[in-house]
């Protein structure tokens, strides 16, 4: 009995289940606008003003290795990668609440190895002619030609919906290979970090990337949310109300493959597929309405990052497949997590 | 007023006639009970009704406009079987299925009219308590009661159903019909694609039967008397009524 009551009391001393989710949420976001002013200040560092509050991100990831005994805050590029990694955590299941829903979870990895495709061309191109953008611009374009090469194939081809995913996605990455085995004879380019994920090869060039495009993956869903929502849930319907489902099934796929660009240089090619389904696999378990499903696929997303940086970290794993064990752990948690 | 009227229609995919010059009209406040045996174009016929498909020949006009190019999506209300299907895989509540008939004509954002008229639709099919309950965890009859409610919140003078109530029991069936002809008698103009013709007859006030081509189309009772139901199912076919 008096067991009972304890559980009782302890039940009723826990915040809701809405009350969590939004705090969640909260300490979410302001992370997300944390690491989105550290890239903008590291950006700006050199302008008078902005160095000050640049010096205040310095000294606090100072005190955080001092308090917590790492050796991981103090540098620049770790809080890059970490930056990146935050961002991630919110686009992709942001992103994948609507793939998944439509069935379209395998899209993540087909435009993961065309953009693939586009980093083994641009690093060629740096090699060759001495380009010095980032890779993942040529990759943003590969992709993107990708995602509408995909959306073209499955409108005007008598075949079932996953035969243009596996074109797109072996005819991408044969493509890949061959350039990668030209450029080595030529130039010596070497990718493996983007085809497994690595927190190194996130540049200061790449992490403002993806904040740019985080901004703008967060600010297209938001504007388009209902439209999006109305298309993923019934199609057949939202085209009777005359919405133009075609432009936005494009704006979906085409903003796939931004967060799939964006996300390959943290999780790696082969793991990509796994942040924009296993957040969203997870909170479909536990949530009741699809604006719910979004919140704590978010939150499960970032959780898996934070949780999967820290693990890399302290025992010298890759951030990949530490960020998407993390999700996993998560959606074995929430299948077996009672009703 | 005429909301749909079709002229010589015809739709072929590719070399697949679905739809052969297809002519007749549904005039407001109109029931239509669109019936035929499987693959005879009826949701061909309906999708073009609806401006979903160009006709390869003749004319579809919706609301005196062209079909296909009629921009009103408010005024129509849709639900078809894959509809309901959906709605027990994705996590979406009933509050949210239903806001989504507002979607055609809000804003960026849903408005206080926007939520009334929601709340109004809800309360009118009577599951106005199940507003934050999953779709999912609905049974077959307050699913379409959901759906029913969807179309309502858009404010639709044309409810087109493409066999709605598949898998739904007996009587949630009865009571889902029931509903239909209460929204009828307010002046909605429905059109029902239904297999169990029985059901169309009892509630329909005007049937069309086709097979590709047009076999009949007038009220319930001539429908019965014409011998188009053999025809277009090419063998003796007894309609029987249920009693509840």
């Amino acid at each position: 009995m008096s067991a009972r009551n304890t559980v009782r009391r302890l039940r009723s001393a826990l915040p809701s289940r809405h009350a969590a989710e939004i705090a969640a949420l909260v300490v979410t976001g302001l992370l997300a606008v944390v690491m989105l002013g550290f890239v903008v200040l590291y950006w700006l560092q050199d302008v008078p003003g902005f160095g000050v509050a640049y010096e205040g991100y310095r000294e606090l990831g100072l005190g955080m290795d001092a308090a917590l005994g790492t050796n991981v805050f103090s540098y620049p590029f770790m809080w890059q990668s970490i930056a990146t990694g935050v961002f991630i955590g919110v686009v992709a299941p942001l992103v994948g609440s609507f793939l998944v829903h439509r069935q379209m979870a395998l899209i993540g990895e087909t435009l993961a190895h065309t953009a693939f495709a586009g980093v083994a061309f641009g690093l060629l191109f740096a090699g060759l002619f001495g380009f010095g953008g980032s890779p993942l611009l040529a990759a943003l374009i590969v992709s993107t030609v990708g995602a509408l090469g995909v959306n073209w194939l499955t409108k005007h081809t008598d075949s079932y919906g996953d035969v243009p995913i596996a074109v797109v996605l072996s005819g991408s990455f044969a493509v890949a290979t061959l350039v990668i085995t030209y450029g080595r004879g030529q130039t010596g380019i070497d990718i493996e970090g983007y085809l497994f994920g690595d927190i190194a090869i996130v540049t200061a060039g790449s992490a403002r990337l993806m904040a740019v495009l985080t901004v703008c993956v967060v600010g297209v869903v938001v504007w388009f949310y209902k439209e999006l929502v109305f298309t993923t849930f019934d199609e057949q319907a939202a085209r009777v109300a005359r919405l133009d489902v075609d432009r936005y099934n494009t704006l979906l796929v085409v903003v796939t493959a931004v967060v799939v660009v964006g996300s390959m240089q943290i999780l790696g090619v082969i793991l990509v597929a796994g942040m924009l389904v296993i957040p969203v696999a997870a909170a479909s378990q536990v949530s009741r309405s699809f604006r719910e499903t979004v919140y704590v696929s978010i939150i499960f997303g970032q959780a898996s990052v934070v949780a999967g940086f820290a693990f890399a970290v302290a025992a010298g794993m890759p951030s990949g497949g530490s960020i998407i064990v993390m999700t996993v752990i998560l959606y074995v948690a929430s299948v077996l997590s009672p009703d | 007023m005429t909301v749909v009227t079709l002229d010589g229609v015809s739709f072929s995919y590719e070399e697949t006639l679905a739809v052969c010059d297809i002519t007749f009209e549904i005039e407001e406040g109109e029931f239509l009970g669109l019936v035929g045996p499987n693959g005879s174009g009826k949701t061909t016929l309906l999708r073009i009704m609806l401006g979903l498909l160009e006709p390869d020949e003749g004319e579809a006009t919706l609301f005196g406009e062209t079909a296909h190019l009629f921009e009103e999506g408010a005024r129509i209300g849709y639900v078809s079987q894959e509809s309901t299907d959906r709605g027990g895989i994705m996590p979406v509540t009933v509050g949210e299925a239903v806001r989504m008939g507002r979607f055609a004509a809000a804003g960026r954002r849903l408005s206080d009219e926007d939520h009334r008229a929601v709340a109004d639709a809800l309360e009118k099919v009577g599951i106005a308590d199940l507003a934050d309950r999953p779709v999912g965890a609905l049974s077959g009859g307050q699913k379409q009661r959901a759906y029913i409610a969807r179309a309502l919140a858009s404010d639709a003078d044309l409810l087109a159903l493409d066999e709605p109530a598949v898998g739904v029991d007996a009587e949630s069936r009865e009571e889902f019909y029931g509903l239909l002809g209460s929204l009828n008698g307010e002046g909605i103009t429905v059109v029902l694609i239904e297999h169990d013709i029985g059901v169309v007859t009892e509630h329909a006030d005007r049937i069309a039967c086709v097979d590709v081509e047009l076999y009949h189309h007038g009220d319930t009772e001539s429908f019965m008397k014409s011998g188009a139901l053999e025809q277009a199912y090419g063998e003796k076919k007894r309609v029987l009524r249920q009693s509840h």
